[in-house]
């Protein structure tokens, strides 16, 4: 039966005013929520750089370049911290791209739907695995099983387990990323190839591989802010404790960006040396937003630059 | 006739060569069984005999019974409504089906008497020979060069050859004139008519014996379209084309041969598609056998 509209007047029309203000509050709860996360962020770069600050402007330019990083001792030499976290960054990015790819290749190309629906999952599953409970894999498995057979005077700490362990940290992160990418070239690219007699791993190489670059750029990108950016399985493997002399070797210990800053961060029981020594932790940290921060713009430029129209 | 002979387009009619240092890739189908066929085959020209062609996908009965031959240097139509089949028919000339899984070709397709469907026989070897050319242009990211250049790099062709096969493969896919400046930029800045231009030069460079085209000019306009079709019939005395179209006047125009294919539904909707009829183009169009021929190309169905 059709509704009553003879003495419709605007009361009917007009919603109770309960009504209104519920639905005013709730978007107030809603923007605060998003505010909310606006707002630490704001107030974690502010402390970061703050303290940064009081760093830089305090500490002689000299202690920059020394022998080493002991900040208890005024000693702070960037290059140390730098050239480890590089050195196992690097390290890993040799691990996980080569296996990483590949795997995303066998998952997109050649798995067939039944594996792939299985595998995937699982490998994204090993992305889940503790960060802390890889660096006890490294100095338990890596280095005393399989390192040490190789190389007689590798130290129990060294920066080669900890760049093994952290690409193995990396890998299905790449490999989920890669896939991703592979999966998006379109069927069409690769009936063209195989109609032109090409084989399965010619398509994949020469075909698939060139038309996915973009994403696998941003792949290696990502890979390369996590792995620069991974703390507990470095501050384990690789033994940077509070303090460490700059060295090249990969079977030495040495501390990292991020193992420098795990260090201040857990204080120590012994008498401060330097009231620096604290503030050096936040100019790391704003040392090492800075540098993933440029490889993720760096990255943007060359993913736009690559990028596909297929 | 030497049975090996048979495996290769024959000498004295294959096209002019693009490239005269380079024979083509030797072919490794299995030989005995060609020696088996060889005493059946007749001396006509025929490239392809198939034989009770059954496609399933999965469980699903997709094509039920095909029995054609196809003969060398002419335009072979197939045409019929959506979901008759015939795409799927094309894509068993070169074993394309093999890429789509759960795909499965029962019976025989011979090719020069050797029969595509035996274990032996691979696949990339098969599609060296029987090119393709898609329903849409599907050009490689890559340079209008590289995108002709592919096939022959992989057969083998050495790079000192490589500029010619490439302005020779366009020259015959009427595009060199409107490309040849611009060789080394991005094959998608190409308009689509000639995007499928490109990908025809593109199958026609390494030398197929056969060219395969799906519903070719479905995504072009009756201009570009037009310019496809002025092709195919140049291309016919080189090679043998088979062209699946959905447009029945393409088929009257271009092609020497039209098979008609079309489609049941069994009682749980799963269609199928059979071929009605097969007869040279003239008269499928003029006086068709079969009343439901006649009923598609007179436009009352379909």
């Amino acid at each position: 039966m059709p509704q009553d509209t003879s003495d419709l007047s605007v009361a009917d029309l007009r919603t109770s005013a309960r009504r209104r203000a519920w639905s005013a509050g709730a978007r107030w709860a809603f923007a605060l929520a998003a505010l909310a996360t606006v707002l630490v962020s704001a107030l974690i770069i502010w402390t970061v750089a703050s303290g940064a600050w009081t760093f830089i402007s305090q500490v002689a330019w000299g202690s920059l370049t020394e022998i080493g990083w002991f900040p208890r001792r005024g000693l702070f030499d960037l290059s140390t911290l730098l050239v480890n976290s590089v050195q196992i960054a690097v390290i890993a990015m040799l691990v996980a791209v080569p296996s990483g790819f590949g795997a995303a290749i066998y998952l997109s190309e050649y798995a067939h739907p039944g594996v792939r629906k299985v595998m995937k999952p699982t490998l994204e599953l090993l992305a889940s695995v503790p960060s802390v409970v890889l660096g006890v894999f490294a100095i338990s498995f890596i280095t005393p099983s399989i390192l040490s057979n190789f190389f007689s005077e590798i130290n129990f700490f060294n920066k080669l387990a900890a760049g093994i362990a952290v690409g193995l940290l990396v890998i299905p992160l790449i490999a989920s990323i890669a896939e991703d990418a592979l999966r998006a070239v379109p069927v069409a690219l690769r009936e063209a190839s195989s109609g032109l007699g090409a084989r399965k791993v010619t398509t994949s190489v020469r075909v698939v591989l060139p038309a996915a670059m973009s994403g696998l750029m941003a792949a290696v990108i990502v890979g390369f802010s996590r792995a620069i950016g991974e703390t507990m399985v470095v501050t384990i493997a690789s033994g940077g404790g509070d303090t460490s002399l700059f060295n090249l070797s990969l079977f030495e210990s040495g501390g990292t960006l991020t193992s420098a800053m795990a260090a201040l961060g857990l204080g120590t029981d012994q008498v401060a040396g330097s009231t620096l020594a604290f503030q050096s932790l936040y100019f790391l940290g704003a040392l090492l937003f800075a540098i993933t921060l440029v490889l993720n713009m760096a990255g943007d430029v060359i993913v736009r630059r690559l990028q596909n129209r297929y | 006739m030497n049975p090996e002979k048979a495996l290769m387009t024959d000498e004295s009619d294959a096209p002019e060569m693009l490239v005269p240092s380079e024979p083509h890739p030797q072919t490794r189908i299995d030989v005995s069984a060609v020696a088996a066929m060889a005493g059946q085959r007749a001396a006509t020209e025929t490239v392809f005999e198939c034989g009770d062609i059954n496609v399933y996908y999965g469980d699903f009965l997709a094509l039920r019974d095909v029995t054609l031959d196809i003969a060398a240097h002419e335009v072979t139509a197939f045409i019929g409504p959506s979901g008759c089949g015939k795409t799927t028919f094309l894509r068993c000339f070169n074993r394309m089906n093999d890429l789509i899984e759960g795909a499965r070709v029962d019976g025989a397709i011979h090719y020069h008497g050797v029969n595509l469907y035996q274990d032996e026989v691979d696949p990339v070897e098969v599609r060296r020979r029987v090119g393709m050319v898609f329903q849409k242009p599907n050009p490689f990211p890559k340079s209008i060069y590289d995108n002709i250049a592919y096939g022959p790099r992989l057969a083998g062709v050495k790079r000192s050859a490589l500029d010619d096969v490439v302005e020779g493969s366009l020259t015959r896919a009427a595009l060199w004139d409107e490309v040849k400046d611009r060789l080394k930029t991005s094959a998608y800045g190409l308009s689509g008519g000639q995007q499928q231009r490109l990908c025809i030069a593109r199958a026609i460079a390494v030398q197929p014996d056969v060219v395969l085209m799906d519903e070719p000019c479905s995504a072009l306009d009756p201009i570009a379209t037009g310019r496809i079709e002025e092709l195919i019939a140049e291309l016919k005395t080189e090679y043998t084309i088979i062209i699946v179209t959905h447009n029945m006047q393409q088929a009257a125009r271009i092609s020497d041969m039209t098979a008609f294919f079309s489609v049941q539904a069994n009682e749980r909707g799963h269609r199928t598609g059979e071929l009605v009829e097969y007869a040279p183009t003239s008269l499928i169009f003029t006086n068709p056998d079969d009343p439901r021929t006649e009923a598609y190309i007179t436009g009352r169905v379909g």
